[in-house]
């Protein structure tokens, strides 16, 4: 399939796909020494979300992000992707712990959103959610976040409040599934393909909009690209002073305002 | 005066008395929990709660802010901000004028400064009717305006929040907004400020994955559906049907997601008792 032909729909089942690089083989091909960790210290350890510390080039790093399997058997242990409060909480927990010990952080994103499921609500998705957001927005450490496959809705966003944010070349960034926005808006899932367009979720198209950072391209140069541009930019981060790089990654997302023309009220 | 002069004279008072009882009673609301039909003056009166079965119908951030703040004290802000289509979504400005025309409103959340009970606030209400309190770039930026404001001056915020979420016609622009309001807040928390979240129903998705579970104090009103993910959808999921009172204000309770779940009638009071127990000494 040559890129020029390929439709968003097209990256959505590539992003989704079963052999799709996930984050264990990212922790394999870009990391030393990785050791992981488990738990919320509140409840339990939720399998959808990977974290741990190891080693970038002899700098410790802190790795959060979410696994999905290959297997059915794996799947369903990992639940898919789909991360529950807990996983949220760990994820929080690991983020303070590298801030303390000053450790960059670096994130990978590829969830179909956050489990909505009964346990999940009354241990209160919602609030686990928004103090990711919270804490994330200021961070005295460096936040990297990669969209990898699939980044769905705040259970994708509740990882990606980073000074930086890639993409995979072919990974989609969106406020709901195709599916899920197709059957709110046209009250039809399997307009699915046709809400894909016009959501605008695609690598290059979120680039343009300025709402993401760089687009990694897939394929055999994929790990080294994504290796050599890790390094460039940690150095670049690890430059600023924590509360430097907390009010950047402030402003940031403050000024997420689609205000293109310039116009302003008030 | 014969007698027949007297039944004219009084037929037409009749006929006007008639007129204006039907005036009155025009302007009638359905209760959509139990069917009654209720004058709208009388259910208005009675802080649009149904007089019949006691259901919280939703109310417009003008009715909100006029039972809550002191008479006359209100004053919008930012309610000048253009609307915007980022991702170019068809048929959205159309959509966006014919909801302006109808709440009056430009977008679904009015902000301002007010008092309540002579102490001066940041308030903001979100508004249902707007394309279902929604939240996009420009709720996104009232909010964040509206902290920044209240930080600048050093009053408390208040925000009622009433939404279906994120606003799926400006895609990940407005996935984006729950990153900025959280941060908003936060940082505005951080500095000292006191940030009381008020959930009204329904609080969902984007709105209550964000911002507004973030409160210093989280009040939600009685039965109010609070969630992340919608019942439809974890019915989907799970494949069964979901219990009654699941996702509803007095369960979050419950389950320790807020600090209290207050009567209307009591809304004002408590926010008073609030902002008194915060004032500086
Ligand atoms: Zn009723």
């Amino acid at each position: 399939m040559s890129e020029k032909k390929m439709t968003a729909y097209d990256r959505v089942k590539l992003a989704r796909a079963a052999d799709r690089t996930n984050i264990m083989e990212y922790i394999e091909a870009l990391f030393e020494d990785f050791l992981e960790l488990h738990g919320d210290r509140l409840y339990r350890d939720d399998p959808s979300i990977v974290g741990g510390i190891a080693t970038f080039h002899g700098i410790p790093v802190t790795i959060i992000g979410q696994r999905k399997g290959r297997t059915t058997e794996e799947n369903i242990r990992f639940n898919f992707g789909m991360t529950s409060p807990e996983g949220y909480r760990k994820a929080r927990r690991l983020m303070e712990q590298a801030e303390k010990f000053g450790r960059p952080i670096i994130t990978f994103i590829d969830t179909p959103g956050a489990y909505p499921g009964i346990e999940a609500e009354s241990n209160g998705q919602s609030n686990a959610i928004a103090e990711n957001l919270a804490v994330m927005s200021r961070l005295k450490v460096p936040i990297i976040a990669i969209v990898t496959g699939e980044g769905s809705s705040g259970g994708a966003l509740a990882l990606g409040v980073a000074d930086r944010v890639w993409m995979l070349e072919n990974a989609v960034y969106s406020i709901l599934s195709p599916e899920g926005f197709a059957s709110i808006i046209w009250k039809d899932a399997s307009r699915a393909a046709e809400a894909s367009t016009v959501m605008k979720i695609t690598a290059g198209e979120l680039k343009e909009l300025e709402l993401i950072d760089g687009v990694i391209p897939e394929g055999n140069r994929s790990f080294p690209i994504l290796d050599s541009l890790l390094v460039e930019t940690l150095e670049k981060l690890r430059k600023q002073s924590g509360a430097e790089l907390a009010n950047a990654r402030f402003r940031k997302f403050r000024r997420i305002d689609g205000l293109f023309d310039g116009k302003r009220g008030e | 005066m014969n007698i027949d002069d007297i039944f004219r004279q009084r037929r037409k008072r009749w006929d006007i008395l008639l007129k204006q009882r039907t005036a009155a009673q025009e302007e009638q609301t359905e209760c959509p929990s139990c069917h009654a039909v209720v004058e709208t003056s009388k259910l208005r009166e009675k802080r649009w709660v149904c007089p019949h079965c006691g259901f919280y119908l939703s109310m417009d951030p003008v009715s909100r802010i006029r039972f809550v703040c002191d008479e006359g004290s209100f004053r919008e802000l930012f309610g000048n901000l253009p609307q915007q289509n980022p991702i170019k979504f068809p048929q959205y400005e159309e959509k966006l004028a014919t909801m302006r025309e109808k709440t009056g409103g430009n977008d679904a959340f009015l902000a301002g400064e007010a008092r309540i009970r002579g102490i001066r606030v940041a308030i903001g209400v979100m508004d249902s009717r707007f394309l279902m309190g929604s939240m996009g770039t420009v709720v996104g930026e009232k909010i964040a305006r509206l902290t920044e404001y209240a930080g600048k001056r050093k009053l408390p915020l208040i925000i009622f929040s009433a939404s279906g979420g994120a606003r799926m016609q400006e895609g990940l622009f407005s996935l984006m907004q729950m990153a900025k309001t959280a941060a908003m807040v936060e940082q505005f928390k951080e500095k000292g400020g006191l940030f009381i979240s008020y959930l009204t129903n329904p609080t969902t998705g984007g709105v209550s994955a964000s911002y507004a579970s973030l409160g210093d104090i989280i009040i939600a009103e009685p039965d109010a559906l609070i969630c992340f993910a919608g019942p439809r959808v974890i019915e989907q999921t799970i494949g069964q049907k979901l219990p009654k009172e699941f996702q509803h204000a007095e369960f979050l309770l419950e389950h320790g997601m807020i600090d209290m779940v207050v009567e209307r009638k009591r809304m004002r009071s408590t926010l008073h008792k609030i902002l008194k127990l915060h004032a500086s000494v």
